[in-house]
């Protein structure tokens, strides 16, 4: 398959839109997230979408297709929560490498297939890596600020497990992605870099992608958006980039900033605006399309797509609309000083 | 196109980013358990929110990256860096900045490094154990993303020449950029300064060597940074700061040229290069370029010089030479020195030299007091020395004055100064004055025209005379927390009276949260809140200034917006319970197994004829130190190396004022105590009766924060004994005040004297206090009695490690000041000691104090924090106060304010 950096190089690289939306649409009940091999697991399972790897592949394998017809480059597998830290919610650790392996095969299999229908459009899937359910940098107890309720090896070990499984389904990519703290993010980078290097495989490139919690342009962790970009510069990312949290009206500035700083490609996927007094997110498509076209326009962005509340609609019209933009340039770099 | 250069780039919460102009790199170096011994005692303490005071007071010093070292031998050093560590975290005036994790043992770094987000420095790795260990430590340094510095250092030994320096950097570069896949920029070269001048002729050219080793190493690397722990240098000359100052001057002058970037240094500590004496400058480049240094020749020249400081000692300061210097010379020394033994004489003879008068204050004395602010604001001076400095100052312009009046009246079209006008006043309701005191002297000092309006000064009277004397900017200062109110009413009034000027908020209670939340959205043409008196300059030279304003006011909104953005954001993190449940979670106190003791009378009873040497012994210094900007813990910080001199010569002025003060009985102590039979009649109201009969009721607000399990809601109304159990406990109270300072305050201020004014006003305030300790520990041994056999020394007073409390209404523990109705009702009102209450009830004097005793051993201080609505309304109800009332009083509590 081609290099996706020679790809970056010709065009802007559409990632596809959210999964949890989509699986809502099937409207499962706890029945269907437990399919027949967890009917008796003692804890509730619905709402437990990485599980539907295992119980409803068909489903998983059916929305990632939604989006390769939608126009995706880049799939995300369905493993957004599947590492053993946050699948303890459900009594479920053990299943964390199950799950990844799954997960990749399924978003591999949809991908294949549109590959071989058309090589000359590469597709690409990106194991995803989310942010854990506890962070590493911040104490949830006031009374504390000493205490974690995680530690950094536990981290790790959950990462790596979630890593190693991901490669072996096959992946091309590794996206880490949704970063509240910069410091579980280092801990997914430290994963991925000692899996790649005691292993001898071949690294895979890694995406980047934090997350600005609010107005103020600085994650949940406390770090502005520079900071962050010089926190995880170490991993030499593919890209770094924005996802969640805000809209597209409200990530304009920070992708603007960042597409100003960063020496790797830039990717921003935003929500689809805010959600409203029901906790819905109701941007159209178009209307998402069209900011993400002043992003392409104006040089900001290497790789865009949605996050939550996107289907394969707004996917449909954001490849529509930034397809006749050429990619952001890679800046210069320098490895001198002027004198 | 877009370029990226190869700078350095590190971040805590905010970047820094190291580009060529931004000249020298401050790494902060008092975090570290073998430099500080504060810092280590209060890690081996487990005082870790203490020591996190530490690291702000780096960072408040200008440092740009902080360097935490827990190698201690009776550390658990991998515990302490990671508590620190986590600690430090959650305090994002520190985060902001990088860390530089230090440690001799890597398993210390590398925990250190699990626990920070930003992109730190390691120090330090090298080839000391061999190449393979090297390589392996810098691997996990990049896995984790860290920029390092590298000792020049190999199997060897430590590099001590020029060649083996520069050998062993080009190797160990070679392996970092080559093998482990480093950025050069994220290379540091600790070069290893060595002390010289120490008598053996090898160690000669070791400074040399270094600044040699640093050009050539960045002539061939021009992206990596070169460091040093300068301290190292002057070893030899332990003990003489005068010499050790000038030496490290003068290297880092000639290094940094040379390339150095960075460096662990104690910035306080240097002297500016132009301000070492010549002859001493000359001695110190010779030894460091080992110059006519045959036969150590330089060396013993230095040494030499050495000892004739260190002979004279203290004395250094009588030496006369300065005399022989232009007037305008001895003007400036006198200024710098804080001498006025020849002020008058020097004014005279400059008076007599300038065709004006008023020329010698705008010409030598403006000039000299200039140098006095830049010493300052570069951290050179402390406090006490600038208000000796404008002592001097004060002192030549009544010098001048009759010269200026005479020449007006002869001339009244003469054009006379135009300094900008300052105006100060502490809010209406408040009488608390030595903060604002200070910022006045210190702006004084910095040539700008004070207007100091006094205590509790109405809104109105401070804008009149603002527009009536165009004054540039408007300061309030304020100490206890009605005054926050005050402010933001002041602040209110500008705006609706259309106003431009800018308005600056100080004093104990304000805060910047405060000011961004409350008080700036209330006023649009800036509103700067001030963290102390050295602040005070710099921010009112950016508002004088016309280019530097607008930035300057900008930043600050910009600032104050993201405070305000991060206070909605925090607000919804703490957890609170429903008044209810707080309730339900009182302190857990077993009367079951508890006696309460009668005390030795009911009633009050009035203390006067208090000898003030009695006092004396329990005098808490630490607030006097902190008055006077000076932090640190007393006696320790007399010996502190950067603040030692200075605050030694302050504590002697002050015991000298304070053994006259005692002689000549300036000021008297007058309290009265009393107790009552009380109980708690529900959760949070104390029933007492009066000598009368009557019953009065006290209440009490309760913690509502969401505690850990296990941890109480605290009242106070939970150390007295429930009705229902039967028991007759008891409450007490006092007040006791310190009076007659005003006309020694006059005879001071008449003088110009603001030095021993201020100093006067704080030991006040430490007197007052230490009569409440005082008459604290006679009612427990005496009077109430419950506690006849306690011994306690004055440190142990002070930590109040006695059995109950005495916690004043206004403060953490009672919030609310309106109690002090009742208090005050119950001592005998205002006559017994002389205290009026203020309408925001500040008590004057000033050196007043007043507070309820509790006796049960488990009687604990607390502060309430934030509170929700359903208690402010309970509470309301049951002072039977309207609501909006009650809120405003305990507007600084309420969970919804900052």
């Amino acid at each position: 398959m081609k290099d996706i950096r020679k790809e970056l190089q010709q065009r802007i690289l559409i990632i596809d839109g959210a999964m949890g939306t989509m699986i809502q649409r099937h409207h499962l009940q706890e029945a269907d997230y437990r399919g027949a091999r967890f009917a008796d697991w003692p804890s509730d399972l619905k709402g437990n979408n990485d599980l539907l790897c295992l119980t409803q592949p068909d489903i998983v394998e059916g929305i990632h297709r939604q989006y390769l017809e939608a126009g995706a480059d880049i799939i995300e597998t369905n493993t957004f929560n599947a590492q053993r830290i946050s699948l303890a919610d459900y009594n479920m650790e053990a299943l964390a490498r199950e799950i990844n392996v799954a997960a990749a095969q399924i978003a591999r299999r949809a991908t294949d297939a549109f590959n071989a229908a058309n090589p000359e459009k590469p597709r690409y899937v990106a194991g995803a890596i989310g942010p854990l359910n506890k962070t590493l940098s911040l104490s949830p107890d006031v009374n504390n600020p000493g205490f974690r309720a995680l530690t950094w090896n536990e981290a790790v070990a959950a990462y790596r497990e979630q890593i190693e499984a991901l490669v072996e389904g096959g992946v091309d990519l590794l996206l880490i992605e949704t970063i509240f703290d910069t410091l579980n993010c280092k801990a997914a980078i430290y994963a991925a870099k000692d899996y790649f290097a005691s292993t001898g495989k071949k690294e895979l490139p890694i995406m980047i992608s934090g997350t600005i919690t609010d107005a103020s342009g600085r994650t949940l962790s406390g770090q502005t958006l520079e900071a962050f970009y010089i926190s995880v510069l170490h991993a030499n990312p593919l890209s770094v980039g924005l996802n969640c949290a805000l809209g597209a009206a409200q990530m304009r500035p920070h992708i603007e900033e960042l597409s100003q700083l960063a020496a790797c490609y830039t990717s921003a996927y935003p929500n689809a605006g805010l959600p409203n007094a029901m906790g819905e997110y109701d941007e159209l498509p178009e209307q998402t399309a069209h900011f993400l076209e002043e992003w392409a326009r104006d040089g900001f962005v290497n790789i865009v797509g949605g996050c939550c509340g996107t289907t394969p609609d707004h996917i449909r019209h954001i490849a529509a609309h930034v397809k006749k933009f050429k990619p952001r340039a890679l800046p210069e770099i320098e490895t001198e000083l002027a004198v | 196109m877009t370029k990226i250069l190869p700078y350095m780039r590190l971040s805590g919460l905010e970047p820094l980013v190291v580009r060529p102009e931004s000249n020298f790199l401050n790494v902060g170096e008092r975090t570290n358990v073998t430099g500080s011994k504060k810092f280590a005692r209060l890690i081996r303490e487990g005082n870790f929110e203490e020591a996190l005071s530490v690291a702000r007071q780096q960072v408040e010093n200008g440092a740009q990256i902080i360097d935490v070292n827990m190698d201690d031998a009776l550390l658990d050093g991998v515990q302490a860096m990671t508590t620190f560590l986590n600690y430090l975290q959650s305090e994002p005036d520190i985060a902001r900045i990088p860390v530089m994790i230090d440690s001799s043992k890597f398993e210390i770094i590398e925990a250190g490094l699990k626990c920070v987000q930003g992109k730190c420095i390691v120090n330090s790795i090298s080839m000391k154990e061999g190449v393979e260990k090297f390589v392996r430590e810098a691997k996990i340094c990049r896995l984790f993303g860290a920029a390092v510095v590298v000792m020049a250092f190999d199997e060897a030994g430590q590099a001590d020449t020029f060649e083996r320096r520069v050998s062993i950097c080009e190797r160990a570069y070679d392996i970092l950029v080559n093998e482990v896949g480093f950025q050069p920029q994220d290379i540091i070269f600790d070069l290893n300064i060595f002390a010289i001048a120490t008598g053996l002729e090898e160690h000669n050219n070791y400074a040399v060597d270094f600044i040699e080793a640093t050009k050539v190493i960045k002539g061939k690397f021009p992206l990596v940074k070169i460091s040093g722990g300068v301290s190292n240098l002057s070893f030899s000359f332990r003990g003489n700061e005068h010499v050790r100052e000038a030496m490290h001057s003068v290297f880092l002058f000639y290094a940094i040229k040379a390339g150095m970037d960075m460096g662990i240094v104690n910035a306080g500590q240097l002297v500016v290069y132009d301000e070492i004496e010549p002859g001493l400058r000359r001695l110190c480049e010779d030894v460091i370029f080992n110059r006519n240094n045959d036969n150590n020749e330089s060396t013993d020249k230095l040494i030499a010089f050495a000892e004739t400081v260190k002979a004279k000692g203290k004395e250094t300061i009588k030496d006369e030479t300065w005399r022989q210097g232009t007037v305008e010379q001895r003007l400036t020394h006198s200024l710098i020195n804080g001498i006025t033994d020849y002020i008058e004489q020097d004014t005279e003879e400059a008076r007599l030299k300038y065709p004006r008068p008023l020329e010698v204050i705008e010409g030598p004395l403006m000039d000299g007091m200039n140098v006095v602010g830049d010493l300052f604001g570069a951290g050179k001076m402390f406090l006490p020395q600038v208000v000796k400095s404008a002592r001097v100052m004060k002192k030549s312009v009544a010098w001048l004055t009759p010269f200026i009046e005479e020449e007006k009246k002869s001339n009244p079209a003469a054009q006379q100064g135009s300094a900008a006008k300052i105006l100060l006043a502490t809010v209406k309701g408040d009488v608390h004055d030595i903060g604002k005191n200070i910022v006045g002297v210190v702006l004084g000092c910095n040539g700008y025209d004070i207007i100091d309006l006094g205590v509790m000064v109405p809104a109105d009277k401070i804008l009149d005379t603002a527009v009536k004397e165009n004054v540039a900017i408007i300061g309030l200062s304020g100490l206890i927390t009605p005054s926050l109110d005050e402010m933001v009413h002041v602040a209110h009034e500008m705006k609706r009276r259309g106003m431009q000027l800018p308005l600056l908020i100080g004093g104990a209670t304000t805060s910047r949260m405060h000011t961004a939340v409350k008080i700036a959205p209330q006023y649009d043409n800036g509103v700067v809140h001030v963290l102390d008196a050295s602040r005070s300059v710099t921010v009112a030279g950016a508002l004088l200034s016309d280019e530097q304003k607008p930035k300057f006011l900008q930043d600050t909104r910009k600032q104050y917006q993201q405070l305000r953005d991060d206070f909605a954001k925090k607000r919804t993190v703490k957890q609170y319970l429903p008044f209810q449940e707080a309730q339900a979670n009182p302190a857990a106190i077993d009367w079951k197994n508890f006696t309460p003791v009668a005390p030795g009378f009911t009633g009050t009873k009035v203390i006067e004829d208090v000898p003030l040497s009695a006092l004396v012994p329990y005098i808490d210094w630490n607030p006097f130190f902190i008055a006077w900007e000076l932090g640190g813990k007393f006696p320790q910080l007399l010996d502190d190396e950067v603040i030692g001199k200075e605050a030694t010569r302050l504590y002697n002025d002050a015991t000298q004022l304070l053994q006259k003060i005692v002689a000549e009985k300036w000021l008297q102590a007058r309290g009265v105590i009393g107790f009552w039979p009380a109980n708690r009649v529900a959760p949070d109201s104390i029933a007492l009766t009066q000598t009368n009969g009557e019953t009065l009721q006290l209440e009490t607000l309760r913690q509502q924060i969401k505690k850990a399990p296990g941890q109480p809601n605290f009242s106070l109304a939970d150390f007295i004994a429930p009705k229902e159990t039967g028991l007759q406990d008891y409450i007490g109270a006092f007040s006791v005040t310190i009076s007659g300072i005003e006309p020694h305050l006059e005879k001071f201020q008449a003088a110009h004297d603001d030095y021993n004014k201020i100093s006067l006003q704080a030991l006040a305030d430490r007197l007052v206090e230490a009569f409440a300790e005082y008459l604290h520990e006679q009612v427990r041994k005496e009077y109430w009695g419950y506690a006849k056999e306690e011994q306690l020394d004055n440190e142990a007073l002070i930590k109040e490690k006695y059995a109950g409390i005495r916690p004043a209404p206004g403060y953490p523990a009672c919030p609310d000041h309106t109690e002090k109705y009742k208090l005050f009702h119950l001592l005998g009102g205002e006559t017994t000691t002389g205290i009026q209450l203020t309408e925001s009830l500040a008590m004057y004097p000033a050196a007043s104090v007043c507070g309820w005793y509790f006796a049960h051993p488990n009687s604990q201080y607390f502060g309430v924090g934030k509170i929700k609505p359903d208690q402010v309304e309970d509470y309301a109800a049951r002072k039977k106060m309207p609501l909006e009332e009650i809120q405003k009083w305990l507007r600084p509590i309420l969970e919804d304010e900052a």
